[in-house]
């Protein structure tokens, strides 16, 4: 059976690239890898998802509801949307930084992604939380979410690497000067 | 042979350099665009042609003529484009090619990115053209090298139609080393009037040959391997399905634990009938599961009939199988539950969630298209207006609280639209919106028939020097080919003075006060006229210092957001502030500031 990963949050937070890089991983161990993913219209701010499965035995790119071995999300609220997807037990890895839509400002409604945590402890007794502002703050780039999300990810065990395979890629794949700033977010609450 | 993972659409376009491909053209659309872009990146020696054309019919046109010269060629297009190139394509099917020609459209089921729903199976039975239909990204990889072999043996063009699920779903497959590549010579043009020439007398010749090679094609497809059938003589009931839903069948029936017999079809026209028949044999029950039209449903039915078979087909017809939208793995779980009489799988389900928010996509910030829309719409306010759109990212104009399209049909379709309002109803102020890529596409016609016919309307170009939906691929306008060459622009003002428009204005939107005062300006003349927005794609450009709230100025009265409905801007604590993530500087909202409290942005210093 594959292991079944789902990668969620909203278009622009990195997500591909976090995909990209467990394909890769799970490829240089000699894993059959395949994965859908979001493109198009609805990456402009929209809800964006990524499905892989790793290992023998999967005819589709996605999977169906109460299948993914983890989820990891990148906002409370996209943790939720997905939440069906995932296996009893399955583990959750959530950022903590909710990302308002345009249309929640609009309404003046107050989102802040408190009542999306809360109900994910409610369902959940394998939630994860990363404060990725913090994080992103700590090892000093904005753009550091996805290594930091991925980081926490391969430490929860269900992904059939470890943080040095993923390390090795990473540092084939991201330009040279931004190597050890991704390697500290790899490593990032270790 | 070695191992790589590729996107599907990566795979086709490797799979047709690795059959020898000469040439390659297209014009962008979601899902086929990253095709032809895989191709371009593989050119590193420029051993192909490759070229975003202006429309899928210049696109298709010129892969003919280098197909007549025994070229392998490709064309690549989404569904709809294929109704732009089905004018040249429907003759080509009479003419046929020398070298192999694969006109890969990708079809939307759902749809996710299309006007439409249309099936491109359906259009080669109509088009009587050979049709591939891949279900995976390793079979289409093999398939796309198959199908230029079935096209050059044929002398004709075929169809290639993966669906979105294949052509963005991402796989580890097998492909071939370089040296394993089929290398094709071109022999050049041979001229032959009476081949290359379309005349009646040669297409009723034509005809009469294409009915009988696809009664051929049939009898051949049905013993290729392409529709192939497992544990067939397993029961009375069966599945027939195609593409990615072959993959959900796969799936729910390991789901459900249940052996039934499945077809999957490769070659849906012509239709391996001699394929069909061995499977129907001794079935009483047939589930056809497919996505966008019944195509495979239709011909089992037809089969049953001319063959005096029995057996009941179920499917999309019966209500098995949803009318349209995409399956997913869910649905045809549930329906082949259903039709095997079995229970789903219990499972718990969760207490009902939070509201969550809706994300619809919206014009990123610092989107240009914003400004020229505000900008129009404030200098319309309170005109009898109408604001026709088009296709492109500008579409996304129709959101609140912009709300500024009021018509969107199809490529270019704008400018004729805003021309028939105008003819019915001459006190309002006709607007119509196209991008610069879609300008060039199919408007320019549009434009000239609007000017010859009198047409009393405004042309607003939106000018972001880039194809920007489907990912920034150049056109005329930007000066750049698919084979690295630095080129001439063709300006969009000069082709709009040469047809006629005597009012040409450019002016950048986000000076909101100079596009203000243009719009009302050019508007306000009579016959067609033109404002070009010219400001870059936001995606493009290295972005500005962002914009800063001065909390001490701002009175909370909301406007930047009520008004702009920028992502970049948020509410934090019942008060709007940027986001700096997200703000690119552009200096818009300063702009519509009353209380002078926004700074920062393209205005600073």
């Amino acid at each position: 059976m594959p292991t079944n990963i789902l990668i969620c949050g909203v278009g622009g937070q990195g997500i591909v690239l976090t995909s990209k890089l467990i394909a890769a991983a799970a490829m240089a161990a000699g894993m059959e890898v395949k994965s859908a993913e979001t493109i198009g219209m609805a990456q402009k701010g929209g809800s964006v998802f990524s499905f892989l499965r790793v290992g023998d035995g999967a005819y589709c790119p996605m999977f169906g509801e109460g299948c993914a071995d983890i989820l990891i999300a990148f906002e409370p609220a996209e943790a939720v949307r997905m939440l069906p997807y995932l296996k009893k037990d399955g583990s959750i890895i959530v950022n903590t930084h909710a990302i308002m839509p345009v249309t929640a400002a609009l309404g003046g409604s107050d989102y802040t992604g408190k009542e999306m945590l809360g109900y994910l402890a409610e369902q959940s007794d394998n939630v994860e939380l990363v404060d990725g502002e913090k994080a992103c703050a700590e090892v000093g780039s904005p753009r550091a979410l996805n290594m930091i999300m991925l980081g926490a990810a391969v430490r929860s065990g269900v992904l059939p690497f470890g943080i040095e395979d993923v390390e090795d890629i990473m540092k084939k794949t991201v330009k040279p000067q931004f190597v050890e700033m991704n390697s500290r977010a790899l490593r990032y609450g270790e | 042979m070695h191992k790589e993972f590729l996107m599907g659409n990566a795979a086709i376009a490797r799979g047709a350099i690795a059959a020898g491909l000469n040439c390659v053209s297209g014009y962008p659309g979601t899902p086929s665009t990253e095709v032809l872009e895989t191709a371009a990146k593989f050119n590193t020696d420029g051993r192909l042609y490759v070229e975003w054309s202006v429309n899928e019919k210049a696109a298709l046109e010129l892969a003919a003529g280098a197909a007549y010269c025994g070229a392998r060629t490709m064309v690549t297009m989404k569904q709809v484009g294929l109704n732009v190139a089905s004018d040249p394509l429907m003759s080509l099917a009479y003419i046929g090619v020398k070298g192999g020609m694969v006109v890969l459209v990708a079809d939307d089921p759902g749809p996710i990115s299309s006007q439409t729903e249309q099936d491109t199976r359906t259009f080669a039975a109509y088009s009587k053209l050979p049709c591939f239909d891949p279900s995976s990204v390793q079979e289409a990889y093999e398939m796309i090298q198959q199908a230029f072999e079935l096209s050059e043996k044929y002398h004709t063009p075929v169809l290639f139609r993966p669906t979105t699920r294949v052509c963005h779903g991402y796989a580890s497959i097998d492909v071939r080393d370089e040296e394993e590549y089929v290398v094709n010579k071109p022999e050049g043009f041979r001229r032959d009037p009476s081949k290359w020439v379309i005349f009646p007398r040669l297409s009723f010749r034509a005809h009469t040959e294409i009915e009988r090679r696809n009664a051929e094609l049939s009898a051949v497809l049905s013993e290729s391997g392409l529709n192939p059938a497992e544990n067939s003589s397993a029961g009375k009931k069966g599945i027939v399905t195609h593409g990615i839903s072959y993959t959900y069948v796969k799936e729910a029936l390991a789901a459900l634990g249940c052996e039934l017999p499945v077809l999957k079809i490769g070659t849906p026209f012509p239709f391996p009938e001699q394929a069909a028949l061995q499977f129907l044999a001794g079935k009483d029950e047939i589930l056809c599961v497919e996505e966008l039209d019944p195509v495979i449903e239709r011909e089992l039915t037809f089969i049953c009939g001319k063959h005096h078979l029995s057996a009941n087909i179920f499917g999309k017809l019966t209500g098995n199988i949803a009318a349209a939208g995409e399956n997913t793995i869910a649905s045809v779980t549930k329906a082949v539950a259903e039709f095997a009489g079995l229970d789903l799988p219990e499972r718990e389900v969760p207490s009902e969630p939070p509201k969550l928010p809706v994300r619809p996509p919206v014009l990123c910030a610092g989107c240009p298209h914003r400004a020229s829309f505000f900008a129009v719409k404030t200098a319309m306010q309170g005109k009898k207006s109408v604001f026709c759109g088009d296709i492109g990212c500008y579409t996304l104009g129709n959101a609140m609280p912009l709300d500024m399209v009021d018509t969107c049909l199809c490529m270019g379709a704008g400018v004729n639209i805003t021309q028939g309002i105008g003819k019915v109803e001459p006190d309002t102020n006709c607007f119509a919106f196209v991008g610069d890529s879609t300008f060039f596409a199919s408007a320019i016609t549009g434009a000239v028939n609007a000017v010859y016919n009198q047409a009393d309307m405004t042309l607003v170009i939106l000018d972001n020097s880039t194809t920007a939906m489907t990912g920034h691929q150049p056109h005329p306008g930007t000066g750049k080919t698919m084979m690295g060459q630095v080129v001439d622009k063709v300006s969009i003002e000069s082709v709009l003075r040469g047809v006629g428009v005597k009012t040409v204005e450019t002016v950048d939107p986000l000076d909101l006060k100079a596009a203000v005062d243009c719009v009302k300006r050019v508007s306000a003349e009579k016959g067609v006229k033109a404002i070009i927005f010219k400001s870059p794609c936001a995606v493009l450009i290295k972005s500005g210092k962002p914009a800063y709230i001065d909390p001490d100025k701002c009175r909370n009265c909301k406007r930047c957001v009520k008004l702009l409905g920028c992502p970049g801007i948020v509410m934090r604590d019942g008060r709007p502030v940027i986001e700096n993530s997200l703000c690119t500087g552009c200096g818009l909202c300063s702009q519509v500031c009353p209380f002078d409290a926004i700074g920062g942005g393209r205005n600073a210093d």
